[in-house]
């Protein structure tokens, strides 16, 4: 009844209301147009409103497609993690906020744990900030230190949110890609893929403000060499430039490779804000936590970004990451320890995905590090006929091809491109393999190696039909 | 390559060189906001022994019980719930709060397009000023305010523009009533121009307690429509009523859904601030601009404080109305808390002012002002900073100045009042007594 009332309420005002306005004619305005000014964005979020993932999540949301183009784990995060929050959940004062910058125990373990890898003491209250997910990082990072006119430099492919971020920071992202050198007879790697020096360095300018760097690397898996970090930064120190290094999928290396942090190269620690991710690390994306750690005369910058947006992160989810943390410190060369025990898991995943692929035809690039795959898919060289209007790149052709037909779904990589370098990368589609065995299992029954390529069958043969790994209720989640 | 030697930009660094940068670090949208008020005086409390803090706003005692075991289940429960859920919003939970308020709101509330979930109220906060508010806008905000409404305006370039409440004349002996503050109309459409992009409306208000009244509402109402403004309103407080009085959403008023987006907080509804959950609730053209700036700040909220958020909606949808009801019980049980502190802050000759509603009352404290005009501090400092620093030390009892609510020019119009929070459990209430107990006595001659 009340809802009728409203409803009859607003067509009665509305003359009344078109009467007072007075402002707007002599403006020389119509009412309308004025309104629709007046409820416009801010210039800011101009042109950032599309999202790759709506449009693909929206395709992959059948419960048939096995959906391997979403980056989160659909394995379980660790016992002890799980039975940490469990505690945690029982303990009355941590339902209240807590400190703004970090949780006192949750800075204090990141401390213990980085100053491993640093060579400095790291103070916990002014060299590192805990957020909302690494996604948070980036954002105060960005919000904190640059500003409308700098320029960001933007490794191609990448994490498809540092283009927008640079933008809504009135800043102008410059882009500079990785390119394939592949050796013959190989199968391609993500260390065949490398940045041109001499391209980078014409990159940088007076107006360089910082370079986002993102080792190991989504979508590529590519993991920098301590030669190809000493590049990046003779370039910062050279053209006096930030450093924003995405270090997510840092303990998601494998066998023969290594991490580096550049923030601990010569003259690299003052100027760089290293990122990481709970979520990653402890395949808990849904607790959204993330951290930078850096020189107090940044991380303070990132800080009041911080007290003027979010504030405080969630309480009880920062004591149970300490409290992880804490248990897998204390056993850092332990096999069992969680940062050795899931890159061990996942080389084994990642191997099976790289054969199943090979098996249809498709030609992945073997990733040092990180949890995807990119496969050239254009060997398969797929009738996409129908599409042929369509003036999307390839490999979006490919992905709704293949969802279609093949019930199968993964990311197209020009995704992670901007508009110039997109047909550069439309012969790729990237795979997240940090999922069950058992759907590695289904895309086996979907993808058989005995067809001939290009002739993969239609999924209504299948005798399994893929179960949503969520129940229904729980909704399709926006992948990372 | 530029170095330079600057040890005086860090001066808490022992090291005998820094390098910095040659170009200015921090983006300049961070002028004028890295000042954080509240960092000062927690470490003053924390420095002090046995302070009882009344300061700052968040419950001391526990959340209702069906909201810890909410939050156990989702914790226990289904291991995906440790991984992303949708970004704008966990898909029970915007349902629920789609179907909960839609009924208050007397509105059809789409849980995928008028509902967005942020990191609490404030995350809706910032990310309805981002996503409106553009270089040179003008922003309307209410005196005294919370306190980040003035930082998020100058953040996104806009200018703040303040109107003040101001108490009307009261008998003297009768205590002052946050009913008894007031806009003035002429005054109040005098802030509207043609620049206004927006009017901050926090109802029930922090520090005041102020309860919004129909006829109040009204008028800002029939203000934004004719200066075609949008009206953020933030109701984190709105079950915490006393009284009898009523809280009245503007979004329900006629022509106002359209305009409006209304902020409310699981923190404040559940007693369980530290889950920062909080939404916002608005038509989809404002929307769908909070939801671009949401998907390129910080793109998803924790999933399981979501879902424990859902089931305590849940549950207090089935209980809705009746006495067994979380938002029947609990504004009981903190009034009573609201009286006993009242009535003890008069005992010491502190003159605290009735709120209708929220978690704080602000005290006068002119008669100390005139009687210790005097006290320790920096020049330019208001006399309630000063007043609450003596308190914190002399005395054991920490508030906040209601001068940190008000924008500098305007601060010695309140430099009297100082806020508490009366959220507080039995034992923290019976500590102030015995602080209040000893001031009174040493007050004797």
């Amino acid at each position: 009844m009340f809802l009728a009332w409203g409803r009859l309420c607003t067509r009665s005002c509305r003359p009344k209301f078109l009467k007072t306005v007075g402002a707007s004619k002599i403006l020389g305005l119509s009412t309308s147009a004025k309104m629709s000014l007046k409820f416009k964005n801010a210039k800011r979020i101009e042109g950032l409103d599309s999202n790759v993932w709506i449009e693909f999540t929206k395709l992959a949301a059948d419960p048939s497609v096995v959906n391997l183009g979403q980056g989160l784990p659909d394995i379980s995060p660790p016992v002890y993690v799980k039975e940490e929050l469990s505690k945690i959940s029982a303990i009355d004062n941590l339902n209240q906020y807590t400190r703004g910058f970090g949780h006192p125990s949750l800075v204090k373990a990141l401390s213990c744990l980085y100053e491993k890898f640093y060579h400095n003491q790291i103070n916990p209250n002014e060299e590192i900030l805990v957020t909302v997910g690494a996604y948070g990082s980036l954002f105060n990072a960005i919000q904190g230190l640059i500003d409308e006119g700098d320029e960001v430099i933007v490794i191609v492919p990448f994490y498809d949110c540092y283009e927008p971020m640079v933008r809504m920071a009135g800043a102008t992202p410059v882009f500079v890609p990785l390119r394939c050198k592949p050796v013959d007879g190989k199968t391609c790697s993500s260390s065949d893929w490398t940045l041109d020096p001499q391209e980078l360095a014409s990159k940088f300018n007076s107006k360089t403000k910082a370079i986002i760097l993102n080792t190991p690397h989504n979508p590529l898996g590519k993991v920098y060499t301590k030669e190809e970090l000493q590049v990046i930064a003779d370039l910062c120190i050279k053209y006096d430039t930030l450093c924003i290094s995405d270090e997510v999928y840092e303990w998601l290396v494998y066998t023969g490779n290594k991490h580096f942090k550049i923030a601990t190269f010569p003259g690299m620690w003052e100027r760089t804000i290293t990122i990481g991710s709970a979520g990653k690390t402890f395949s808990v994306t849904g607790w959204k936590l993330g951290w930078s750690i850096g020189p107090k005369h940044l991380i303070k910058h990132l800080q009041t970004v911080q007290q003027n947006t979010v504030y405080t992160c969630a309480t009880p989810l920062q004591e149970a990451l300490a409290q992880a943390f804490w248990i897998d410190i204390k056993r850092m060369d332990d096999p069992e320890c969680y940062f050795n025990s899931l890159p061990k898991e996942l080389e084994v995943k990642r191997d099976r995905m790289v054969h199943l692929l090979e098996s249809v035809g498709l030609k992945p690039i073997v990733p040092d590090g990180g949890y995807f795959i990119i496969a050239d898919v254009s060997l398969l060289d797929v009738d996409l006929f129908d599409m042929k209007d369509s003036k999307e790149p390839y490999d979006y052709k490919f992905v709704k091809w293949m969802i279609k037909n093949k019930k199968l779904s993964a990311i197209p990589v020009s995704a992670f491109c901007n508009a110039e370098t997109k047909s550069q990368f439309e012969k790729f589609v990237r795979f997240c393999f940090i999922k069950a065995l058992t759907l590695h299992t289904r895309l086996h029954w979907q993808m058989p190696a005995s067809s001939p390529p290009g002739s993969m069958l239609p999924a209504s043969t299948l005798p399994y039909r893929c179960l949503a790994y969520l129940p229904p209720r729980f909704g399709r989640p926006d992948p990372g | 390559m530029r170095i330079i030697l600057t040890p005086l930009l860090t001066p808490c660094s022992l090291c005998c060189l820094q390098l910095t940068m040659a170009k200015r670090l921090q983006a300049r949208r961070l002028d004028g906001i890295d000042h954080n008020p509240w960092v000062e005086f927690v470490k003053l409390a924390s420095e002090e022994a046995d302070v009882v803090n009344l300061g700052q706003g968040f419950p001391d005692f526990s959340p209702p019980e069906f909201a810890v075991e909410a939050f156990q289940h989702a914790v226990s429960g289904d291991f995906m719930l440790n991984q992303y859920t949708k970004a704008f919003g966990y898909p029970p939970l915007t349902k629920i709060l789609a179907s909960f308020f839609g009924k208050l709101l007397g509105q059809e509330i789409d849980p995928l397009k008028n509902v967005l979930v942020t990191v609490g109220a404030y995350g809706a906060l910032f990310t309805a000023f981002q996503a409106l508010v553009d270089e040179g806008d003008e922003v309307i905000i209410v005196e005294p305010f919370f306190d980040c409404y003035e930082p998020m305006t100058l953040m996104a370039g806009g200018r703040p523009v303040f109107v003040s409440l101001k108490p009307s004349p009261i008998q003297k002996g009768e205590p002052d009533s946050s009913s008894n503050w007031q806009l003035d109309p002429t005054e109040l459409a005098s802030k509207f121009t043609s620049r206004t992009k927006a009017f901050i409306l926090n109802t029930p208000n922090n520090p005041l307690g102020k309860v919004f009244s129909r006829e109040e509402l009204e008028l800002v109402a029939s203000l934004c429509q004719q200066h075609d403004v949008v009206c953020i309103t933030d109701e984190v407080y709105q079950w915490l009523v006393f009284d009898g009085f009523q809280h009245i959403s503007i979004a329900s008023l006629p022509g106002m859904w359209e305009r409006t987006l209304t902020i409310g907080s699981a923190g404040k509804t559940f007693s369980v601030t530290g889950w920062k959950v909080g939404w916002v609730l608005g038509p989809d053209r404002l929307m769908k601009h909070l939801r671009t700036v949401h998907q390129n700040s910080i793109y998803h909220c924790a999933t399981q404080c979501q879902a424990a958020v859902a089931q305590s909606f849940e549950r207090e949808q089935l209980h809705f109305g009746q006495p067994s009801s979380y938002f029947v019980q609990f504004p009981q049980y903190i009034q009573r808390c609201r009286d006993h502190m009242i009535q003890s802050l008069q005992s010491v000759g502190l003159r605290p002012v009735i709120p209708q509603a929220s978690y704080f009352l602000i005290t006068d404290i002119s008669d100390f002002k005139n009687k210790m005009p005097d006290l320790p501090g920096a020049a330019d400092e208001p006399y309630d900073r000063r007043f609450v620093k003596w308190m914190i030390k002399n005395k054991g009892l920490m508030a906040i100045p209601v001068s940190t609510f008000v924008s500098v020019p305007h601060q010695k119009f309140f430099d009297h009042y100082i806020r508490f929070c009366f959220v507080k459990d039995e034992s923290t209430l019976r500590a102030m007594d015995q602080k209040l107990k000893k001031w009174k006595a040493e007050l004797m001659p």
